[in-house]
């Protein structure tokens, strides 16, 4: 179908659409998890519009809910004579009064090859806690640009965001397309800019795609009527093909959500599997303490289970009377997670007041609830990608940290488990989030010096290390350095007892 | 210790029932988290239980989440005094069964004052017998924590809200102000007086429901299965004549006619639909090719757009 046909295919003619010959979305086979999407961006830059688009060119807008929004549009409609579909998404009345989106909204829609869960995230910096509540689950991003008006700072943020939280697929989604007359050179600029942008963060993982999200061309139907420049996917073939987070690679952890006791003969330990997996036997430790028991069984509704793997809800029963409680993690004996009184992590300001040093916060991580005092380190600055050093970070910001516990703390890292790597903050005056944050490492004693094999030690002349210190690259990362001068005995010792 | 077992090994062959697919096993698994995050970390939560089939799996996943212990918070059911008969008696049936403590509460001051869907239109009776209703029992029990079957994917206002979803001292809800939520990690610190709305369902669609129904083997109210019955119809609706209260208007006439219900609240403001389905399979074919959204049938939510987020802001669950 060419553009125009589309813009012709009125509302209360919705048959125009589904007239069309190559794709008609049947139900997805769920045979695997739903793929978990967010859209982002600057503000207007289309998300809605876009969500609301591929809600309705796979047939998940029914008839009611059609008709409710031409009733809804009426008045607001475009030149195009088209609805706006972003009232699909904008479901609060402060939202439709002022055209924005305020908060996620979760939608859910299937094609015939997998089901999909997205959700919609705001533009506006104000409200990038409810981006970042998104994106903290989300397999792929798909990030909005108008063609008119290219990268962003706020297309940054959004970027930075969705990467700190470990989302490693991105579609660039270069909207409103129709609005620079499809202009091909436009769109390829905008894709190298973000390509570079990306690749600052460490992602490979790129499809950049032309698109009008209001005309829907190259979403789920091609646009190759008014681009025939642009050879490559619409959106939802890349969607289809996109991978779902993959299993994570350490070892068995269960994080203790409550005891279950309900006679004197039964006393079993309810958790989510958060990492690896468990069967009847396994050695297992239960942390803080270090005690040690083996699994006798695992208790479902559904009988007894010979084995659960990550994500499974589980009833565990040990061989012995060990003190565990909520809060404790019962992990695989030799594949331990970290423990320890201090942390370094990123993590993302989401409140007005900040997150201010010294003070005291609830931390919690998995089932577990804590006391943490936060010392910024640095912020991120979105303009040059440079981390500056920062005593406090302000709403939105992006700051690295060390976190200091009054009782051992059990993290992975983020990189290797994502849900026993990632934390919110709460302030205990407000009882509000103002935090969510991901581990880094652990912190040894002595400040600056992070988890195994992460560190080297150099000796170097004095004046070589001096011009080395005055580098961009080293300012930009001195607090995660120690420097001692010595003179060449001393060192030479030193280097001599770790070799030894 | 990775096992890297092969998926079938990992069902107990004693079992009967098949394994649940993949996406279905992770709904039930996040209710199942929920449910039991906020029984550990709440003083008196209560469940809401509607009697429909939405609360029918949110109580079969609680009793999954607490198993082998009992449900360990009552279940409260607003009785409005107009629901269908078939739905007091199942409820009652489930408590049996099951072992369960059940609050109800009716609103006094609407039932003195005789607060009828006829004679004071939809609205006002939602706003007092259900809306009031519910913050009544609430406060009255001092619950801090209250579960409910809500669905992300039934409204446009719904979508927008949280699992762990924040109500003051008055149970309002701030659209404008949630609480951020990342990852799976709920924040449930609240003040006394406050409380948390939480949705175990939220990322379920009615397809999912009507699949999990069939695949556990979920008691469910006989109404929702298509059969002959006696109907009168009225503003475009086919209401269920068998309740004597029910007063014939000029110009109607009762009929029979094969039919179900795709939702279940008060009789007089819940819409059937022809339908001939009477298995599950049945049902969710229908679903699977209908037109129209679930909440179609309802008359509450046909006032306006945005109606379901101001009796939200309200208290309305
Ligand atoms: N011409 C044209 N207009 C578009 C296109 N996509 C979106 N728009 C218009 O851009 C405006 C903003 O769209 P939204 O979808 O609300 O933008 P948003 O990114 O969701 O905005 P926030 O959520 O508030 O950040 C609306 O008026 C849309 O109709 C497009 O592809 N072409
Ligand atoms: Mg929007």
């Amino acid at each position: 179908m060419t553009a125009p046909a589309i813009a012709n295919a009125a509302l209360d003619d919705a048959t125009a659409v589904s007239a069309h010959p190559a794709q008609e979305p049947v139900r997805a086979t769920r045979d695997s998890r739903p793929l978990r999407l967010i859209t982002c961006g600057s503000v207007d830059d289309g998300k809605s519009t876009l969500i609301g688009r591929l809600l309705w060119d796979t047939k998940a807008v029914k008839e009611d809910q059609a008709a409710t929004l031409q009733r809804d549009s009426n008045g607001k409609q475009n030149d195009l004579g088209l609805p706006d579909f972003a009232l699909l998404l904008d479901g609060l009345q402060a939202e439709r009064e002022q055209g924005i989106t305020i908060d996620v909204a979760y939608r859910y829609f299937s094609t015939d090859k997998r089901s999909f869960i997205v959700a919609d995230t705001p533009g506006h910096e104000q409200y990038t806690r409810n981006m970042a509540t998104g994106a903290s689950t989300a397999d792929l991003a798909v990030l909005l640009v108008d063609a008119r008006v290219g990268l962003l700072e706020q297309t940054r943020r959004h970027a930075t965001i969705a990467t700190l939280m470990g989302i490693r697929q991105f579609v660039l989604a270069v909207n409103k397309i129709d609005l620079t007359n499809y202009d091909r050179a436009r769109f390829e600029q905008i894709s190298h800019e973000f390509k570079e942008l990306a690749l600052s963060l460490g992602v490979r993982q790129v499809t950049a795609i032309p698109v009008s999200a209001l005309k829907g061309e190259n979403v789920v139907y091609d646009g190759s009527g008014s681009m025939p420049w642009y050879d490559g996917p619409t959106l939802i073939e890349v969607l289809e093909l996109a991978t779902t987070r993959s299993a994570q690679t350490v070892g068995f952890r269960l994080p203790v959500q409550r005891v279950s006791r309900p006679g004197e003969s039964f006393r079993g330990y309810q958790g989510t599997v958060a990492g690896g997996s468990v069967k009847p036997g396994d050695s297992v430790v239960i942390l803080p303490s270090g005690m040690v028991a083996n699994v006798t069984k695992i208790v479902t509704f559904d009988l007894v289970r010979n084995a659960a793997v990550a994500g499974d809800a589980i009833t565990l029963v040990l061989d012995r009377q060990v003190d565990v409680s909520r809060g404790d993690m019962i992990a695989a004996i030799d594949s331990q997670p970290m423990t320890g009184l201090a942390f370094d992590a990123q993590l993302v300001a989401l409140q007005p007041e900040g997150i201010q040093p010294g003070k005291r916060y609830w931390l919690k991580s998995g089932s577990r609830r804590q006391r943490v005092q936060v010392q910024p380190a640095s912020q991120l600055d979105l303009k040059t990608g440079k981390w500056n050093h920062a005593d406090e970070l302000p709403m939105n910001a992006i700051g690295k940290v060390h976190l200091f516990f009054d009782e051992q703390a059990i993290f992975d890292a983020y990189e290797q488990n994502r849900t026993t790597g990632a934390f919110i903050l709460i302030d205990p005056d407000t009882n509000n989030t103002v935090a969510g944050g991901m581990i880094t490492a652990k912190r040894a004693a002595l400040g600056g010096i992070h988890a195994e094999e992460s560190r080297v030690i150099l000796s170097l002349p004095a004046d070589l290390a001096d011009q080395l210190m005055a580098t961009e690259l080293f300012a930009g990362r001195r607090e995660d350095v120690e420097v001692r001068r010595v003179n060449a005995g001393k060192a030479a010792e030193i280097i001599d007892a770790i070799d030894g | 210790m990775p096992h890297n077992l092969p998926e079938t090994e990992l069902h107990n062959p004693q079992s009967t029932k098949p394994p649940l697919d993949p996406h279905l096993k992770a709904l039930e698994n996040e209710a199942i988290h929920i449910f039991r995050e906020v029984a550990a970390e709440f003083e008196r939560p209560v469940m809401l239980y509607s009697i429909g089939k939405d609360s029918s799996v949110l109580l079969h996943l609680a009793r999954k989440a607490f198993y082998p212990g009992r449900v360990p918070f009552p279940l409260l059911h607003i009785d409005t005094g107009w629901k269908f008969q078939e739905m007091i008696a199942f409820r009652d049936e489930m408590v049996e069964k099951y072992d369960l403590d059940l609050v109800v509460h009716t609103n006094p001051r609407g039932a003195a004052e005789n607060v009828t869907p006829f004679s004071h239109g939809s609205a006002l009776y939602t706003d007092i017998m259900k809306t009031e209703a519910l913050r009544q029992a609430l406060d009255a029990g001092q619950y801090d924590a209250a579960f409910g079957g809500a669905r992300r994917d039934e409204e446009a206002s719904r979508a927008k809200e949280r699992i762990y979803s924040f109500r003051t001292p008055d149970h309002r809800w701030d659209p404008r102000n949630q609480r951020p939520e990342l990852w799976n990690i709920y924040n449930g610190m609240i003040r006394k007086g406050e409380s948390v709305r939480a949705f175990p369902l939220s990322n379920w669609t009615e397809v999912d429901i009507w699949r999990y129904i069939q695949a556990e083997e979920i008691p469910i109210v006989p109404l929702y299965f298509a059969k002959k019955r006696p109907i009168v119809e009225r503003d475009g609706m086919m209401i269920l004549a068998e309740d004597p209260r029910l007063e014939l208007l000029p110009g109607e006439a009762k009929r029979e006619e094969v039919i179900r219900f795709r939702t279940l609240g008060c009789f007089p403001l819940t819409g059937a639909i022809r339908s001939g389905a009477t298995t599950l399979n049945d049902i969710i074919s229908e679903l699977e090719t209908a037109t129209v959204s679930e909440r179609q049938g309802r008359a509450i939510d046909r006032d306006q757009s945005g109606s379901m987020e101001k009796k939200k802001r309200e208290g309305y669950f």
